[in-house]
């Protein structure tokens, strides 16, 4: 496997409340076999501004963030949600700036979720004994705006898990950003009912490539019910 | 109406807690979005009929005056009186003039979501004509003086023994240990009688084909028939953007309508009305008016939000949406719910009156999926959301924290100072790295909020992983 420099885009979430995927992360993309760099100066792609209808501060922080990672080759983010803003929505904030416009889509166009580019790369983790039984929660932007969904559960499978499916994998958490807070009695229902799903079918842990959706999980989840882990830290779990 | 961001809270917290209510909104959702799923696999293309549909719709609406006015007078040569109302006073004050006109008393209803949107029977009522809905789920909320619940079933949220009562107290019979058919037969009865003596029917209308004229009305109880055939007076009450140019285009458009909405390929009657009763027909109307509603729509052509007017009233996306099947929809304070209410109330009926409902939202995406039309429901949200900004509609609090929290980002030596304070700060109320706070200051209502971690990933990073192979 040839080495590849890949800039890390952990969010400002990972940075602040859940530095342990970000670490898994760079574990991870290191044994893939590529050189890790974090560019410091990164802080928050803007969607949260992009979502609250602040789109002059959304588009700031755009602006900040393509300057930070453009000089890279490729940019890797442990987020299905952060990656859709840079790869799916960037464009759509600089539709009448066709410089910035081309910038941002030369970046999405080099920016992965951490998933679909460990399954680019050709990489697999090891099958291990001890791998538990697993449902994964086709958090939506990166289901609906990027398709992703294929490579997490491609991932578990290789490193041994048992893959359970939820009656509607692709419902929605309840996160939404700021709406968790707005609306906290529709988002807690809406949790309740996604995480009655993942009861249901008796699985150890329910996983999902967006923070987001597992800091909202793990708010509202049962401690008799399965565990809720990212990706990359269940994956590292295994070694 | 109105629906602030706190009347919104708190109307969903007492529908999520209504356990029965749950079920029921769980139960018919659920059967509507399994059978939209079953019965678009039976088409051979279903995604490319969806294209070629939301193709129809938008080079419809790039020229609706034109497709308009094909629609009225090959609707004039029929013998049909076209109306333009616009807006909802204008549209009921047609309607209880030709009442007046015909000295009806008695008129008979179709389920029309226009005519919620311009809350007819309130204005009927004040003009001394007595209107009787005949939809059974129509007739049980208007029995029961509720709002519609859902787009396409509005009485999805009566409980059967309330329905009982309800059906009961209308029929003077005794019903409690009927069954369901028992219940039918007896609303039957009770309506058969009302067709019989109304001097009018009310219906809305799903599709205007602008090439003959006609109105083409679909529903599943054959009432819609009934009200649009027996009495002499048949209005239609239609939005003017459900015109198509063609039989062609309207094949598409029914194709998708019923799959998209109950599952069913089409519905039980697909009713079309050209004209009033010719000489030789043994029956039908003496005279056919359709009222082409306004009500705000033509103002959101050419704009950002015309996309909207593509929607046909199916109903798909609140059956698919994880907050319409929480909150349900007396919430949105609205006679149109879910994601097309949540877009189309604030667009018609103000968007400072409904500040609520734009932001009732996760932007999970769910509704763009599912819609006939493609439309990215979604996108308007965020816009409207941009609206509120622009236009002042969030509270001041919110938005200073927001811009407060931009500020913060946009320079990370600030992010980094800052972040680290709010470590600080944070302290009195971290107890096993979850945020403790006093339940009213709790802004996630009883769901653990994690606190900042300890250290940031960057630090972490900076000591023990850069360079290394940590
Ligand atoms: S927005 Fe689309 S899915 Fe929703 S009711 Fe309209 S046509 Fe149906």
């Amino acid at each position: 496997m040839s080495e590849k420099t890949v800039a890390l885009f952990v969010s400002c979430l990972v940075d602040q409340i859940s530095p342990e995927i970000g670490v898994a992360t760079v574990r991870l993309l290191r044994r893939a076999g590529c050189q890790v760099d974090f560019p410091d100066a990164q802080t928050c792609c803007g969607q949260p501004f992009f979502n609250s209808g602040l789109r002059n501060q959304a588009r700031d922080l755009a602006r900040r963030t393509i300057e930070i990672f453009e000089p890279y080759d490729a940019v890797v983010l442990p987020s299905g949600s952060c990656s859709s803003m840079v790869a799916a929505e960037y464009v759509h904030l600089f539709e009448d700036d066709p410089d910035w416009e081309a910038r941002a889509e030369a970046l999405g166009a080099k920016t992965f979720e951490l998933s679909r580019f460990l399954v680019r790369q050709g990489w697999a983790p090891p099958g291990s004994d001890a791998a538990p039984t697993v449902t994964y929660h086709d958090s939506c932007h990166a289901n609906r705006l990027l398709g992703l969904g294929g490579e997490a559960r491609q991932l578990l499978e290789s490193a041994g898990c048992r893959v359970v499916e939820m009656v509607e994998s692709d419902r929605c958490c309840g996160f939404g950003g700021l709406f968790s807070i707005k609306m906290p009695e529709v988002a807690n229902a809406m949790t309740r009912e996604k995480l009655r799903q993942a009861v249901d079918i008796e699985v150890d842990v329910l996983v999902s490539i967006d923070p987001g959706c597992l800091m909202q999980m793990e708010g509202l989840v049962d401690p008799d019910g399965p565990r809720v882990r990212h990706l990359a830290c269940l994956l590292e779990e295994l070694g | 109406m109105s629906a602030s961001i706190s009347q919104f809270r708190s109307q969903a917290d007492s529908a999520i807690n209504d356990l029965p209510l749950q079920e029921a909104i769980d139960t018919a959702t659920g059967n509507f979005w399994r059978g939209r799923e079953g019965a678009l696999e039976e088409l051979p293309d279903s995604e490319g009929l969806r294209d070629h549909f939301k193709a129809i719709r938008s080079a419809t609406l790039a020229q609706l005056d034109e497709h308009l006015e094909s629609f009225e007078s090959n609707a004039k040569a029929a013998g049909t009186h076209v109306h333009w109302a616009e807006d909802a006073a204008e549209a009921c004050r047609i309607v209880i003039d030709i009442g007046k006109t015909r000295g009806v008393t008695l008129a008979t209803k179709g389920k029309s979501m226009a005519s919620e949107e311009i809350h007819l029977g309130v204005a009927l009522e004040e003009a001394g004509i007595e209107s009787v809905e005949t939809d059974l789920g129509e007739w049980i909320i208007q029995l029961a003086g509720d709002p519609p619940f859902h787009i396409i079933a509005p009485a999805i949220h009566k409980r059967r023994d309330e329905i009982v009562t309800l059906i009961e107290n209308a029929s003077g019979e005794s019903l409690q240990s009927a069954e369901i058919e028992d219940l039918v037969a007896a609303s039957r009865r009770l309506l058969r009688s009302r067709f019989l003596s109304a001097g009018m029917g009310i219906t809305g209308g799903n599709i205007l084909v602008s090439e003959t004229g006609s109105l083409v009305l679909v529903e599943n109880e054959g009432n819609g028939r009934f009200v649009s055939a027996s009495p002499p007076v048949h209005i239609a009450l239609v939005g003017l953007e459900k015109v198509v140019p063609t039989w062609d285009d309207a094949a598409v458009w029914l194709q998708l309508l019923a799959r998209s909405s109950t599952g069913q390929p089409l519905s039980v009657y697909t009713n079309v009305v050209t004209g009033p009763r010719k000489v030789d027909d043994e029956d039908g109307p003496e005279e056919v008016h359709i009222i082409l509603l306004d009500n705000g729509r033509s103002q959101l052509l050419g704009g950002k939000y015309e996309e909207i007017l593509q929607c046909i009233r199916c109903g798909a996306c609140l059956n698919i949406c994880p907050v319409y099947r929480e909150v349900g929809g007396h919430t949105y304070r609205s006679p149109y719910s879910g994601p097309i209410g949540a877009v189309i109330t604030p667009l018609l009926m103000g968007l400072e009156e409904y500040p609520a409902l734009p932001q009732a939202s996760s932007l999970c995406g769910a509704c763009r999926d599912v819609c006939p039309a493609r439309i990215d429901l979604p996108r308007m949200l965020v816009e409207l959301r941009n609206d509120e900004v622009e236009q002042g509609l969030v509270p001041w609090s919110v938005r200073r924290a927001e811009e407060a929290a931009a500020w913060m980002l946009m320079d990370v030596d600030r992010y980094r100072r800052l972040t680290g304070l709010m470590r600080t700060a944070q302290l009195p109320v971290l107890k096993d790295g979850d945020l403790r706070m006093p339940s009213f200051l709790d802004p996630s209502k009883g769901r653990k909020l994690k606190g900042l971690a300890p250290r940031p990933f960057r630090e972490i990073w900076q000591s023990e992983l850069e360079g290394g192979d940590g």
